[in-house]
């Protein structure tokens, strides 16, 4: 029998019950749940007159709606100044006080972006099947987990039969190997990876990221790489568990404390085996990967710093060319233009993607001891979670960004996708860590452009985009 | 849960691939804690041309001509015919929601983004995927005729052209039995509990960990 991938690993230990329809039972270790989209889930459950089949596996905390200002933040939830914000938090306060369910409420220290939190205190495993309504649950894959995005029925589905229904994914192998360049990061790698096999390559997949580049990568990286599996279509991205992993889980709170020797046993097992196939396997050189900056509205129109905006009518599909036609007059941009000759107003640093303390290093090293262009309108840093934000503190990072002219926030999901006051006008364009650049995503009329936190802050200082790995040089 | 057989409906169009899922219902209307009241801003964007709020008037607000689904001949349409990876990006329910109460009951496409494929059968929304080159002959059949209608039949899994030509595509087992009858998944689900209690039981000596509440 050939051998089995990671995929296959957490899928056969999770399986429940097979029919004879080819759908499946599977069982869901770790629910994590937001105030956006739980609150109809809650509602059908007492509808139904149902009960959450297991309290202990839910942790909640609210971050896609909250403010970030501290100023609003300081008297917690009735501190919310939009009050259907306010309702939708207080909703997810009170569906969790009224079942007993764990939540890291608004001015918790532990509280934060949800796929930040997850990893950070241990809530999410390695080995476990990890969900929660929301697409960039993909993120936790990086632990070695199978974990994805589900919609609101299911989260219901989820509390009311701590199961899902669900079909065996396709397995797709991600192989990079080689060394990445200096100044080259886990974000621009899996850009690269979009850009490379499409915003629905890996639809129907499961992706692997394997490979000497993720070997050898930190696991914030890995969470950074798995968190835009999606983008790339796919709803799981994993890496294998190794010494890196077992690293970073050990004395997290909620890390294994007793069983911490029988789980290491059972976690060393999640890798693919050496015989295992793919479905589809996808090479890159990280070698030759580049600082990545999208010029378009959607991820996988994406360009190495030094390239130039794409013509359309070098495009001979259609419906691409009319796409690319479509996304250059959104974004305001010509033909041929230089990426690096394109200005910033607004530059944002967080999102689940790039606001972990790695992310928010790697910008202040650039910012220290410059200041943001006077044309940039607002530079903003938002951590990803209290604990993110503490560390960032403790080392004095906020103190760099301060000094440069940026603003340091409380956290949350923040200008990722704009549901709080945080927010593009029309037309302002950004440089942003977050993973969709789609129309309206940061604002109304607003043009985003997805890049590493370095590329960001070097967007920041200089007013337009600029190659990094130059920009560390000349200074 | 509402069920699908067989329809025949008018067909609007969405020329466009990659329809995320902020393109269908912008995130400002997900603050909202009800299931209900999405479809006066499906699409916002694209319908409106100034800025959606939720509980704003949308009856006074300025509409955008050249968008499709604005024109009287698409008015009542229950059939959306889109380009590939419709429906990618945020993982919200609402987006489906809002689909269907604008009327929609089918989508098709060459290819849907997994989490909204998924999301639409818990509602009802019929996704059908069919070849690129078919879709690109409906939307010419659609544009050339005005009134256009096509049957879409669950049961046999066809879509049915007004020539009478029909175009198969494939539907999962358990959610085609699903949605012709209207099941409750969660209820379909608990009738399995005892397998879910045996497994959570082994699990609970093998991985005891994971059932740890040390919280
Ligand atoms: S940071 Fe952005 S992508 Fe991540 S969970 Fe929040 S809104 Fe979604």
């Amino acid at each position: 029998m050939a051998g089995l991938t990671l995929y296959d690993k957490l899928w056969r230990s999770h399986l429940v019950l097979e029919r004879d329809d080819g759908s499946a039972l599977i069982y869901i270790d770790r629910h994590i749940v937001h105030e956006v989209t739980s609150p109809q889930a809650f509602e059908g459950l007492r509808l139904a007159g149902r009960k959450p089949w297991r309290v202990g596996s839910i942790v909640a905390t609210p971050d896609h709606n909250v403010p970030t200002t501290s100023l609003e933040r300081a008297s917690g939830v009735e501190g919310i100044a939009d009050p259907i914000s306010k309702i939708q938090v207080k909703t997810l306060d009170e569906n969790c006080d009224e079942l007993g369910i764990l939540e890291f409420k608004i001015n918790d220290r532990r509280q934060g972006i949800v796929h930040v939190v997850g990893p950070e205190t241990g809530a999410c495993l390695p080995g476990m099947t990890i969900v929660c309504g929301d697409s960039h649950t993909s993120t936790n894959g990086a632990l070695g987990a199978l974990a994805f995005g589900i919609g609101t029925s299911e989260v219901e589905h989820v509390m009311a039969t701590q199961c899902l229904v669900a079909k065996k994914m396709k397995n797709m192998l991600v192989q990079v190997d080689g060394e990445l360049g200096a100044g080259v990061t886990p974000k621009d790698v899996v850009l690269a990876i979009i850009g490379e096999i499409g915003t629905a390559g890996g639809t129907g997949y499961a992706i692997e990221f394997g490979g000497e580049v993720f070997r050898s990568m930190s696991m914030e990286g890995r969470l950074t790489v798995c968190n835009m599996a999606i983008e790339a279509g796919a709803r799981a991205g994993m890496v294998a568990v190794d010494e890196i992993t077992l690293e970073y889980v050990k004395n997290k709170p909620f890390a294994p404390g007793a069983h911490w020797d029988l789980a290491v046993a059972e976690w060393r097992e999640l890798h693919s085996d050496a015989d295992a196939t793919f479905d589809r396997v996808v090479r890159l050189d990280g070698g030759k990967i580049q600082p990545q900056v999208t010029w378009g509205t959607s991820p996988e129109m994406v360009l190495p710093v030094l390239g130039a905006v794409p013509n359309p009518d070098a495009e001979s599909d259609p419906v691409k060319k009319t796409s690319i036609q479509r996304a250059l007059e959104y974004m305001g941009l010509q033909a041929g233009q230089a990426i690096t000759e394109i200005p910033v107003d607004k530059v944002f640093i967080g999102s689940c993607t790039n606001s972990r303390i790695e992310d928010i290093r790697s910008a202040a090293e650039i910012v220290k001891g410059r200041h943001k262009a006077a044309s940039v309108a607002l530079a903003m840093v938002v951590p990803g979670s209290g604990e993110v934000k503490a560390q960032a503190e403790a080392e004095g990072l906020d103190k760099i960004f301060r000094e440069a002219g940026f603003e340091w926030r409380e956290p949350g999901c923040s200008m990722c996708l704009a549901m709080n006051a945080d927010r593009l006008e029309p037309g302002e364009r950004c440089a942003s860590t977050s993973n969709r650049n789609f129309e309206g995503r940061q604002g109304y009329g607003g043009r985003t452009h997805l890049v590493s936190p370095a590329m960001a802050a070097g967007a920041a200082i200089a007013g337009h985009f600029v190659d990094v790995r130059q920009f560390s040089a000349t200074h | 849960m509402k069920s699908f057989t067989k329809i025949t409906g008018l067909v609007a169009p969405m020329d466009r691939a990659n329809v995320d899922t902020d393109l269908i219902i912008p995130k400002q209307f997900l603050k909202s804690i009800a299931r209900t009241g999405f479809g006066a801003n499906a699409f916002d964007e694209l319908r409106y041309l100034d800025k959606g709020e939720p509980g704003k008037d949308n009856s006074s607000r300025p509409l955008n001509a050249d968008f499709p689904l604005n024109h009287p001949r698409y008015q009542g349409a229950t059939i959306l015919l889109t380009r590939e990876n419709f429906g990618c990006g945020s993982s919200r329910e609402h987006a489906p929601w809002a689909l269907d109460e604008f009327g929609f009951r089918c989508i098709i496409a060459p290819s849907f983004a997994d989490i909204f494929f998924n999301n639409c059968f818990k509602n009802a929304l019929l996704p059908v995927v069919l070849p690129a080159e078919v879709v690109s002959l409906l939307f010419n059949d659609m544009y050339a005729c005005e009134g256009y209608q096509l049957t879409v039949d669950l049961q046999e899994q066809c879509v049915i052209r007004p020539d009478g030509q029909s175009y198969p595509f494939e539907v999962d087992a358990f959610r085609k039995h699903c949605l012709l009858h209207g099941l409750d998944d969660i209820g379909l689900t608990l009738q399995d509990a005892e397998h879910i209690k045996a497994y959570e039981a082994k699990r609970r000596v093998s991985a005891p960990w994971l059932f740890d509440t040390a919280y």
